[in-house]
């Protein structure tokens, strides 16, 4: 088992390519799933068999790097094996931690394989001192990663409540403001779900249809939102579309931007978080080394006593919209 | 949208016959699947799917069927059935091949126009990405060549993507990704 450092990047890994990438580009650890509904990046094309996951797994510990990989759906009557098949395979492929959410999974996890690391996904969405002591006691989880709707000021509670838990934030890539694992949008548009089959706004459902230069985005035939000529485009999530109500039309839930919470570094360091994750598994690899470069240099500064590098990033983020997110409570 | 070919090439490209370009395509369309078997597997079903890839500034377009190991080369896409359509400038699309360019920022930049079949385009997207099909793969060229051909490639293709002004590599622009 490869060692974990104090303040762990914790970077994507959606495709053999994108975990070497990832490493290679100075990934501490990254998270990864096998193909099919086990994991919350359902998506085709994506994702680790069982040999891929073992290859996998040997090149990130040659060069250093955990892998972490991810069962964090919830399990389906009448299909239980496919999970706790999963949990095993993972086990015996010689992961550093797996990502769970099911309750049920993660007792299986902890009776099969009581010596197994085991960190409580967001999917769980254990966001109270009791949810996570109730996790840690129970089942001896090692860390959880918090939901993306908290501030700084709840995150330095809830890491010094969950001791010696760790804990683990999102500091870039999409937002979601559901209770996750809870959400139900996806499955009333399009009968499929994050939570049981892996697939948040599914792509079997997505359509785009393009005339006049506009761009419309529909989700199981439900329009979710329209850009105009030159504008820039967006992935149909119902949770970030544009809806007129109440004589408005506006992104009712949340505006589509990206967290980056690079400048917060510092600051989540001196709290104490363990796990610094970056979102994007369905992203290419020429995104994530990108990604990972910028805040792998940032947290080497920050190791040196310099000031972490905002412009390496920002950089890389021209012409974006990003936010802090809930950290500062500025993104609603 | 940004990387465009002059017009005078696509001008000086109408005049060439399709046929030979169709050959050359198709051979290297063969390399690469012969190459990265893995291919097929992220595929899955959409093995079978027909896909027009468009290079927009260009007077053509390619029709590739995976599974057949087929590719046609059309002047127009017409009336052919696909599954989906990828259509973009033809230094993106190469870029988007073997690496340089991540699919969803140039989706998001408009620098990337998808229709049809969303789950073939993203099977299609991841399996290309992990593919890592770089140009002495693509070119079936014997491994000891590789590294300096590519080197050569990279540094071509890099100078055509600035002289065309195409959309910057890598980073996440404009990014707002799914979730």
């Amino acid at each position: 088992m490869t060692a974990r450092r104090s303040l762990e990047l914790v970077c994507p890994a959606g495709t053999p390519a994108g975990l070497r990438a990832a490493v290679d580009a100075g990934a501490h650890a990254v998270y990864c799933g096998f193909r099919d509904e086990t994991n919350a990046r359902n998506f085709p094309g994506l994702n680790f068999d069982r040999a891929e996951m073992r290859e996998g797994i040997a090149y990130a510990h040659a060069r250093g790097a955990r892998v972490l990989v991810a069962l964090n759906t919830f399990m389906r009557v009448g299909a239980i094996e496919t999970w706790t098949r999963a949990v095993d395979d993972a086990v015996a492929a010689g992961a550093d931690a797996l990502i769970l959410a099911d309750i049920g999974l993660i007792a299986y996890a902890r009776d099969a394989h009581p010596r197994q690391r085991l960190h409580l996904s967001v999917q769980a969405a254990a966001a109270t001192p009791e949810a996570i002591a109730f996790y840690r006691d129970r089942f001896g989880i090692a860390r959880v990663v918090l939901p993306r709707v908290l501030t700084l000021d709840e995150i330095a509670r809830l890491t010094a409540a969950a001791a010696p838990c760790e804990t683990e934030v999102f500091v870039f890539g999409g937002m979601c403001v559901m209770a996750e694992g809870r959400c139900l949008l996806s499955s009333y548009a399009t009968g499929k779900s994050p939570n049981q089959n892996g697939v948040c706004s599914p792509p079997s459902h997505v359509a785009y249809r393009e005339e006049n230069g506009a761009l419309t985005a529909t989700l199981g035939g439900f329009t979710i939102e329209q850009f105009g000529r030159g504008e820039p485009a967006g992935y149909p999530t119902l949770c970030k579309g544009r809806f007129a109500a109440n004589g408005a039309t506006s992104h009712l839930f949340e505006d589509p931007v990206s967290l980056n919470a690079l400048e917060l570094l510092p600051r989540l360091a001196e709290i104490g978080v363990s796990g610094l994750k970056i979102e994007g598994r369905q992203r290419g690899r020429a995104y994530v080394a990108a990604v990972v470069r910028a805040f792998r240099g940032a947290l080497d500064a920050l190791a040196q006593g310099r000031a972490p590098d905002a412009g390496a990033l920002r950089a890389l983020t021209e012409g974006q919209a990003d936010t802090t997110g809930a950290y500062r409570k500025a993104w609603r | 949208m940004h990387g465009h070919l002059p017009p005078v090439v696509a001008r000086l490209a109408r005049t060439l016959p399709l046929a030979p370009l169709e050959l050359v395509a198709q051979r290297l369309f063969a390399n690469a699947l012969n190459r990265r078997p893995s291919l097929f597997a992220r595929l899955g079903p959409f093995a079978q799917a027909t896909f027009a890839i468009d290079p927009v500034d260009c007077p053509f377009v390619f029709l590739i069927t995976p599974a057949e190991g087929r590719l046609r080369v059309r002047e127009t896409l017409g009336t052919a059935p696909h599954a989906a359509r990828i259509a973009a400038p033809l230094v993106v699309l190469l870029g988007m091949l073997d690496g340089t360019y991540d699919g969803d920022a140039l989706f998001f930049s408009r620098d990337l126009v998808i229709e049809g079949d969303t789950e073939a385009v993203l099977a299609l997207r991841n399996a290309i990405e992990d593919a890592e099909l770089d140009p002495a793969t693509v070119l079936g060229l014997p491994a000891a060549l590789c590294a300096p051909v590519n080197r050569i490639a990279d540094l071509a293709l890099d100078g055509a993507r600035r002289m065309l002004d195409a959309p910057a590599p890598g980073g996440p622009r404009h990014a707002a990704p799914p979730r």
